[in-house]
């Protein structure tokens, strides 16, 4: 029993931590949530000469074959940070063209994805659907050898940037369509995170030939959809970690009635609250994250565990924060509201709370009768 | 990052599980207090002869010297199988404790072994009506007279003082010092006629505690612990043994609740089908299972921040706030899925489950109140943990 980092995920959270510290200042997130596409392509060559496109994809296709613990490490600061940057999306490929692609595929796509010399994003929720886990309703037309796609994707992550969508269609199969194909349209959505931008994607006869289409049934998607969600609970829980240490630096320096405001207890006790959820959603997210690598049979309950949680207090924290600064954490001046946007965000994508405790609710309910185990 | 058990701990656990389940006593008697006690004080003999009692403490001393892990998995599967607490719980997670970390060597060979049979109970004199959370501003005096002390004062919220021997005492013995120096802690007999004691009743209509009155007892100067003045660090040792002990206890003992309240809302009609159908209580006892999930994992990452650092850090007070409010969160669902019913208690033959929610809903509000209310302890985490400025 020993639940804490070794010594290499430390490693890699301090070199993340100083490295995204050092290149995502401020001006520099405005910069770029204030630019066309929001895409640091300098930032992404470094990204990608640090490992990181390919941090949990396996060495043989150029990843670097470590564990979603790392992942988590990695993401968790990529929230504190609040770097803009398309790793998620790509991230998300990557893992599903590892478990679902044929070795031609893997070859051909994940290794580029892996390296970071191509992006790649997820596109998966229809236009009109309730873009929830699971459902998806485009129908891949037979064309020969291949399929011909009609329909539009929406809430696609970083379609700007993006060199190769991964397409879901309603049988529940994957789709590799390369950005240039004939009758791909991206018309990128007004969102309130600008750091991370969603965008939807029209297919007009697109034809996708059989070499695209990744072998896997919809259901071998399910431990790609577990670890992306505790990569986004895991940003989530950077998010809220910043927004916490915000609001304690504020409350220690904030003068009003001749002491700092982190002495009266009403904004001391929210503090404390912050601290809690905060601490919780890391729990949750690492025994999630540990689950994936060492206890697959867990991971469905805990990654849904952890991605309702952190839905929760990812976008709750910042916003007691702003509370906690009062009118400057009202101004677009301040950074806080990039937080709560992103939280915000965040909790939406991928089954949100409500989503992920109904799918907890159905395995604590059916196993009523079971006793109890610590 | 492993959160297996070795398999040297797999193999304690499979020991202590046996073990539990082969002498378990069955459950408490329903009838007074007095039967209650004795009933506990069978189970401590019981324990103490097999090697169980004082688990934690050193073996020189008469415990098992079992590691932080042993310690959380004996208390995690007693709570789980739900045998009684031990009739000397007091002494066992904080009176023996105290003795050994500040106590002299004929103090440890006076009253260990009698906790460990459980032959002298123990009680704690910390609280008084006018010092609660502000613990040091206490009042108590005790004032010197030849090799004897000579108490003054009361005390209150003293659980099992009217079968107590012995009272861990706090008494003010220099009135001139700053609040927490002129402090000195006593071990105080219980039998003598300077004592008196008158129980209190608590909401649920039991009398676990009482109020204390001292009216010149007397203490032997053999009988401070750690010293005259030192009263305020040694009784917040004997604080931190009784937070450090409990946490996988609570959450065994959250886990069996869950499990009973997943199975009160399927069995509780409400809409046509159960409550368990209801995507209200669903999304409701979902969040209860997360949020007793996050517990066990923030107490793993406790232990093991503990096993490097050797100390329980502040962040145990996260445990204990979050402890409190799921024991009442998931206690006020409990009755909410009750619905209309949610007044029968025990005595009613309509009352659902035999009315044991009611009993838990009235007991659980003392939990944010009892062994640090959760208002102290956000002061504690602001402070402490978040460096923000003290009001005080």
């Amino acid at each position: 029993m020993y639940f804490d980092l070794t010594d290499e995920q430390q490693a890699i959270k301090s070199t993340a931590h100083d490295f995204l510290a050092s290149r995502y200042k401020s001006e520099r997130i405005r910069e770029l949530a204030a630019s066309e596409d929001c895409f640091d392509a300098d930032g992404w060559k470094e990204m990608a000469e640090l490992g990181w496109t390919g941090l949990a994809l396996p060495e043989q296709w150029g990843g670097q074959g470590l564990g979603i613990v790392d992942l988590a490490v990695l993401f968790e600061e990529l929230g504190y940070a609040l770097a803009p940057s398309p790793l998620l999306s790509n991230t998300i490929v990557g893992l599903a063209l590892a478990r679902c692609g044929s070795d031609e595929q893997r070859d051909r796509w994940l290794r580029p994805v892996a390296s970071g010399e191509q992006l790649a994003t997820p596109a998966l929720w229809d236009a009109g659907s309730p873009a929830s886990p699971g459902g998806f309703s485009m129908e891949g037309r037979a064309d020969g050898d291949g399929i011909v796609l009609d329909g539009e994707k929406v809430l696609v992550m970083d379609a700007a940037s993006a060199d190769l969508f991964m397409v879901a269609t309603a049988d529940g199969r994957r789709h590799l369509v390369e950005r240039g194909a004939v009758g791909v349209t991206v018309r990128e959505e007004d969102s309130i995170d600008i750091t991370r931008r969603l965008s939807s994607v029209r297919f007009e006869g697109v034809r996708v030939g059989a070499a695209a289409t990744l072998p896997a049934p919809a259901e071998d998607y399910f431990p790609v959809f577990f670890r992306l969600c505790i990569a986004l609970a895991a940003e989530s829980t950077g998010i809220a970690r910043r927004a916490m240490e915000m609001a304690v630096s504020y409350a220690k320096d904030r003068q009003q009635f001749g002491r700092p405001i982190g002495a009266y207890q009403a904004v001391s006790h929210r503090c404390a609250q912050m601290l809690l959820e905060t601490e919780n959603a890391r729990s949750a997210v690492y025994g999630a994250a540990w689950a994936a690598d060492a206890e697959p049979e867990s991971l469905p309950l805990a990654a849904s565990m952890a991605k309702a949680y952190a839905s929760d207090a990812g976008w709750r924290v910042p916003d007691a924060s702003i509370q906690v600064h009062g009118g400057i954490g009202f101004t677009w001046e301040h950074d806080l509201h990039f937080f709560l946007k992103r939280g915000r965000a965040n909790a939406a994508m991928f089954g949100d709370a409500k989503w992920h405790r109904e799918r907890v609710a159905e395995a604590v309910i059916a196993r009523a009768d079971q006793p109890a185990t610590v | 990052m492993d959160l297996t058990l070795s398999p040297s701990e797999e193999e304690f656990r499979e020991e202590v599980r046996g073990w539990l389940r082969e002498n378990h006593p069955g459950p408490e008697p329903e009838g007074s207090l007095d039967e209650v006690m004795a009933f506990r004080s069978e189970w401590q003999l019981k324990l103490h002869a097999a090697g169980w009692a004082g688990i934690s403490w050193p073996k020189e001393y008469g415990g098992r010297g079992a590691t932080l892990i042993e310690q959380a998995i004996f208390v995690g599967e007693a709570a789980r199988q739900e045998t009684p607490s031990p009739a000397n719980v007091l002494g066992l997670a904080m009176g023996g404790p105290v003795v050994i970390a500040h106590g002299t060597e004929e103090q440890k060979q006076r009253y260990l072994e009698p906790i460990l049979t459980g032959e002298e109970i123990w009680c704690q004199g910390f609280s008084e009506p006018e010092s609660g959370s502000d613990l040091a501003s206490l009042k108590t005096r005790a004032v010197k007279d030849g090799d004897e002390w000579v108490v003054t004062g009361q005390k209150v919220w003293t659980t099992f003082a009217q079968y107590a021997k012995w009272c861990m005492l706090v008494a003010r013995t220099d009135p001139d010092a700053p609040k927490h120096q002129g402090l000195t802690y006593f071990l105080m007999d219980m039998e003598q006629e300077g004592v008196q004691t008158r129980p209190l009743v608590q909401i649920t209509g039991e009398g676990e505690f009482n109020e204390v009155f001292m009216e010149e007892a007397r203490i032997p100067d053999a009988n401070v612990v750690g010293g005259v003045g030192n009263g305020w660090g040694v009784a917040i040792t004997t604080l931190m043994n009784e937070r450090a002990g409990l946490a996988f206890g609570a959450i065994a003992q959250i886990q069996n609740s869950l499990s009973r309240l997943t199975r009160l809302a399927t069995e509780v009609r409400s809409n046509g089908g159960t409550a368990a159908d209801d995507s209200y209580y669903r999304q409701r006892l979902a969040q209860l299972h997360i949020e007793a999930e996050t517990m066990r994992l923030n107490a793993y990452r406790g232990l093991t921040k503990t096993m490097q650092s050797g100390i329980p850090g502040p962040e145990g007070s996260l445990g204990k706030w979050q402890w409190a409010d799921l024991n009442q969160d998931l206690t006020e669902l409990a009755l909410e899925i009750e619905g209309a019913y949610a007044p029968l208690g025990r005595g009613s033959q309509h009352a659902i489950q035999n009315g044991a929610w009611q009993y838990g809903f009235l007991r659980s509000r003392a939990n944010s109140i009892e062994g640090g209310t959760t208002d102290i302890l956000k002061n504690i985490i602001a402070e402490r943990v978040l460096g923000l400025p003290r009001l005080r």
